[in-house]
């Protein structure tokens, strides 16, 4: 009964939420709704007892990849009013494509329900925790693409460092090597300057 | 009682709002970039339920790389986006015209 609850309680405000980001007039607002999502998302997920993917979606999604969002939402001084004005022109054409796109997949699913692509497979017995049975998966069958996902998550980073970084002119860097270099017989000088004349540097 | 069918019923409305919402905000490239974020959420959705109700944990392995290349996407889009608002003060996806695409 509780799961029942669980279930629409988390599909609805995933749905909501997701509504409310297409449609959210300020794009802030857009983000933090993205979050909702996100977290109503991992919900659905610990009902089916992938525990892991959930935590994964509130560490990966919520914390990295939204935050990320809000930043760039923030420090670009963006105006996003006038970024709006084909909306209520594109609003047809788009809900007719949705509309189409939805009724395409329903009609999928009713196939596969109806059709004998897969057999009655019982859900195997489990014998140990989520996270414990998708480590042994990921070491053993999947390693190569698991180093794979790693070396995406690496290019990634360079590339996105790579592609914002600019060095500029106009500023005046330490420069070390010439404080290393420095030795006291040219470093001090004594002057003794005569009555009326500064000191020459 | 919930099954499968329920699961892949929210994902396909997850993924059909994210097709939306790319097609609504055709000139803020942002919201088009949170709507793909909403689909790849949507395809981990189906993954992770035809795993559960397969028994066969092969559909979460895939659902952590589709998390991976969705961050890194996410990394390199905004990355583009920021350099793009740097050189045109603007992100309008109608000035994308750089490349003469």
């Amino acid at each position: 009964m509780i799961a029942i609850f669980a279930f629409y309680l988390f599909a609805t405000l995933t749905i909501a939420s997701a509504v409310a980001v297409i449609f959210a007039r300020n794009p802030v607002h857009s983000v933090l709704w993205l979050i909702m999502a996100f977290f109503n998302a991992a919900g659905l997920m610990l009902i089916l007892g992938a525990e892991f993917i959930a935590m994964l979606l509130v560490i990966v999604y919520v914390g990295a990849v939204a935050v990320l969002f809000l930043f760039i939402v923030m420090m670009l001084n963006i105006d996003f009013a006038q970024l709006r004005s084909g909306f209520t022109r594109n609003l047809p054409f788009g809900l007719l494509v949705a509309l189409v796109l939805l009724a395409e997949i329903i009609v999928a699913v009713s196939a596969w329900k109806a059709g004998p692509v897969t057999g009655n497979v019982q859900p195997a017995e489990v014998t140990q925790p989520n996270i414990e049975a998708i480590g042994e998966l990921l070491y053993t069958r999947f390693l190569f693409p698991f180093e794979i996902a790693g070396l995406i998550l690496l290019v990634a980073m360079i590339g996105a460092i790579v592609l914002t970084h600019r060095s500029r002119g106009d500023v005046r860097g330490q420069k070390v090597w010439r404080q290393v270099d420095r030795r006291p017989d040219e470093a001090i000088k004594l002057e003794q300057p005569a009555v009326g004349e500064g000191v020459k540097l | 009682m919930i099954g499968l069918t329920h699961y892949l019923a929210v994902a396909a409305i997850l993924f059909t709002l994210g097709v939306l919402g790319i097609f609504l905000n055709r000139r803020n490239i942002i919201l088009m970039l949170m709507a793909i974020e909403l689909i790849l959420l949507a395809v981990n959705i189906n993954l992770v339920a035809f795993s559960a109700f397969l028994g066969d944990l092969v559909g979460q392995v895939f659902a952590m790389f589709v998390l991976t290349v969705a961050a890194a996407e996410a990394a390199i889009g905004l990355a583009i986006l920021v350099i793009f608002f740097r050189r045109r003060g603007s992100i309008a996806v109608d000035d994308v015209n750089r490349m003469r695409g």
